[in-house]
């Protein structure tokens, strides 16, 4: 492995370095770029929450892509029918012949709603899920299992419902979000800043909590959860907020990314896309949040570059990637920064 | 009872015989290794092309039967050689393991694509395979008859390797406590190695099955392996009568549920019965008894 621990004295104003060219993004990119670096940070948000859960839990999730779903459909429930004349019904319930909206596309016309159940429906779920299966005391690769076949389900079920979903072709065509026009000059940069916002709030409450005493209770959980228990805590309650975290802040990313790519299907939260998430932190390290905002960054732009030009060769490659990482580089890109000693 | 009751019981039957056959191999070496081989699926997919290639050269109606071998043998190499070229290497870390083999799987089903197309090929079933027989007022088709059938004779031929033979008595020493078998003298890598080619050939020989129900495709496998999946986490470690039980529940579950909803509910159902299950047998359907903590 090249050891770049020689470059640390750049460490303490790398983080400052970045955020300046975060901030300066939208005066240097045209609005294409912009929109995409937008999107790759709303997964960042994703891969944050990956690093507390997998990197300092020691949890697998292969189901991200639920709570990454969950929030990107609830913004978009709101969005179709934000656009809609009073008392209509959004185009592809009408054409599966559907009558009336149902009961639960409702109380997402309402704004401050929907950003609640942004927050809100992931992050219970996410708790709800995680408890089911940690108190019984049911872990390690039980739970990446069970997390896969959640993830199945969800988008099986997606698509089949295709009167009230969408179904495979997922919801699109969007115009305004809270009353601003998607499209009117201006509305890119804001929703930018406030992705760049959010991805930095979410990176420093993180920080925060690793370094807490909750944070050092998941670890002590990771590495030896019979111990724990013996020193008299019960480390359930502690994998279960932080699968809920990671789950919120899963809702979150989705919402954005939605936003910024204006579409949300089965296809970008499904078995493959799930894992894919986990790729981006594998190989930008599982244990370090800024190395899980570059991976998630440096992947899709990969992918972005690999697949319009061949896109049958960006799964052998991604395939590669996941067995290079993982064999040879288990900590990822932050593992070569801090070098052995890390 | 009606005949729908009866014919989804049939169909139970048969879908819990193909979760048999593809989780069998999982749950062995994950009883072995603690480790889950996610390219397990891509075995299958393995096995339903091998057939396939097997019926071009030799076509007539022995075709299927002398595919059987050439499938299982087929996967069972491509299990060894995944299994020492990688997850050897891997063996003290599931979760590391579980992300390599995922990359092996992706790999495998592109690489399916790229040779055999996307669309899939269809393995024409002999014969003596395509009629059905009339019970109960309920339709059985031969080739899901013969597919029990297989299953039944697998379970049995492992049964007898397990219990009657010596490799069976190293791997059960081997399942128990690894290292105490270890320090006794076994070489529980060659153990390793043995069960997951075991268990690779028969799932191999699950994708020959597959290809006499519908078209075999690059992701064929991956509609079977997270079922299969389940049924691991259901059956209890390592244990053959664990998941034997756990696949036939399973299996009986989804087809009956398929009465009352659609398949993507049935789905759905399936997920929520096994976590409803761990709530009460969080160690499984069979449990070994012992002492050790962290097992």
């Amino acid at each position: 492995m090249p050891d770049l621990s020689r470059f640390s004295p750049l460490k303490p104003v790398l983080p400052w370095l970045l955020l300046a060219l975060g901030i300066a993004a939208p005066f240097a990119l045209s609005s294409y770029d912009l929109n995409l670096l937008a999107r790759f940070m709303a997964m960042g948000i994703l891969a944050l929450g990956l690093v507390l859960i997998w990197g300092h839990g020691g949890i697998l999730s292969l189901g991200q892509g639920v709570f990454f779903g969950l929030g990107g459909y609830a913004i978009a429930l709101h969005m179709k029918l934000a656009d809609l004349p009073a008392g209509e019904l959004p185009d592809f319930m009408v054409w599966s012949g559907r009558e009336s909206l149902p009961f639960w596309w409702a109380p997402f016309s309402s704004p401050a709603f929907t950003l609640a159940a942004i927050v809100i429906v992931p992050t219970l779920a996410g708790a709800l899920f995680a408890w089911a299966v940690f108190h019984r005391r049911v872990g390690g690769t039980y739970f990446a299992l069970i997390t896969q076949a959640l993830s199945l389900a969800f988008a099986t079920l997606i698509i089949s419902r295709q009167d009230v979903t969408g179904g495979f072709n997922g919801l699109t065509d969007f115009y305004s979000i809270f009353g601003v026009g998607l499209a009117s000059p201006g509305t890119g940069s804001m929703l930018y800043w406030i992705t760049l916002t959010l991805l930095c709030g979410a990176f420093v409450a993180l920080r925060w909590l690793l370094a807490s005493r909750f944070g050092i209770l998941l670890r002590a959980a990771r590495d030896g959860e019979n111990r724990v228990r013996f020193l008299g805590y019960n480390p359930t309650p502690f994998k279960v907020a932080a699968f809920a975290i990671a789950a919120m802040l899963a809702g979150i990313g989705g919402a954005l990314f939605t936003l910024h790519a204006g579409v949300v299907s089965p296809a970008l939260i499904g078995v493959v896309p799930s894992i894919e998430m986990v790729v981006w932190v594998a190989i930008g390290g599982r244990y370090s949040l800024a190395g899980a905002i570059v991976g998630a960054l440096l992947v899709n732009l990969a992918r972005d570059a690999v697949s319009s030009a061949f896109p049958e060769l960006w799964l052998y490659l991604m395939g590669a990637l996941f067995i290079f990482v993982v064999t040879l580089l288990p900590r990822g890109l932050a593992g070569m920064v801090k070098g052995k000693a890390a | 009872m009606d005949a729908l009751f009866l014919n989804q019981l049939f169909n139970g039957a048969s879908l819990a015989s193909l979760y048999l056959l593809a989780a069998l191999g999982l749950a062995l070496s994950f009883g072995l290794m603690r480790v889950i081989n996610m390219a397990h699926g891509e075995m299958l997919m393995l096995g339903g092309y091998l057939a396939w290639m097997t019926l071009l050269v030799v076509p007539g109606a022995m075709g299927i039967i002398l595919a059987i071998p050439v499938a299982f043998i087929g996967a069972a190499a491509m299990g060894g050689f995944i299994q020492s070229t990688l997850i050897r290497h891997l063996s003290a870390r599931p979760l590391d393991t579980l992300l390599a083999t995922w990359g092996v799987s992706l790999i495998l089903q592109q690489g399916a694509r790229d040779l055999f197309g996307a669309i899939g090929v269809e393995v024409r079933a002999p014969e003596w395979l395509t009629g059905s027989f009339v019970a109960f007022g309920v339709t059985l088709p031969s080739a899901r008859l013969f597919i029990i059938a297989i299953a039944a004779l697998v379970l049995g031929a492992l049964a007898l390797l397990l219990l009657k033979t010596r490799i069976g008595l190293l791997v059960r020493a081997v399942n128990q406590d690894r290292m105490m078998a270890s320090a006794s003298g076994i070489d529980v890598k060659r153990v390793d190695f043995t069960i997951f080619c075991l268990g690779s050939g028969v799932a191999g020989l699950a994708g020959v099955m597959l290809a006499l129900l519908g078209p075999v495709t690059p992701n064929v496998g991956q509609s079977y392996i997270i079922p299969a999946f389940l049924v691991v986490v259901m059956g209890g470690l390592g244990s053959i009568v664990g998941t034997t039980a756990s696949a036939i529940i399973l299996g009986l579950f989804a087809a009956l549920a398929q009465i009352f909803v659609d398949v993507s509910v049935a789905q759905m159902l399936l997920l929520m019965f096994v976590i409803l299950f761990i709530q009460v047998r969080p160690q499984g359907v069979v449990a070994v008894k012992t002492r050790q903590l962290d097992a």
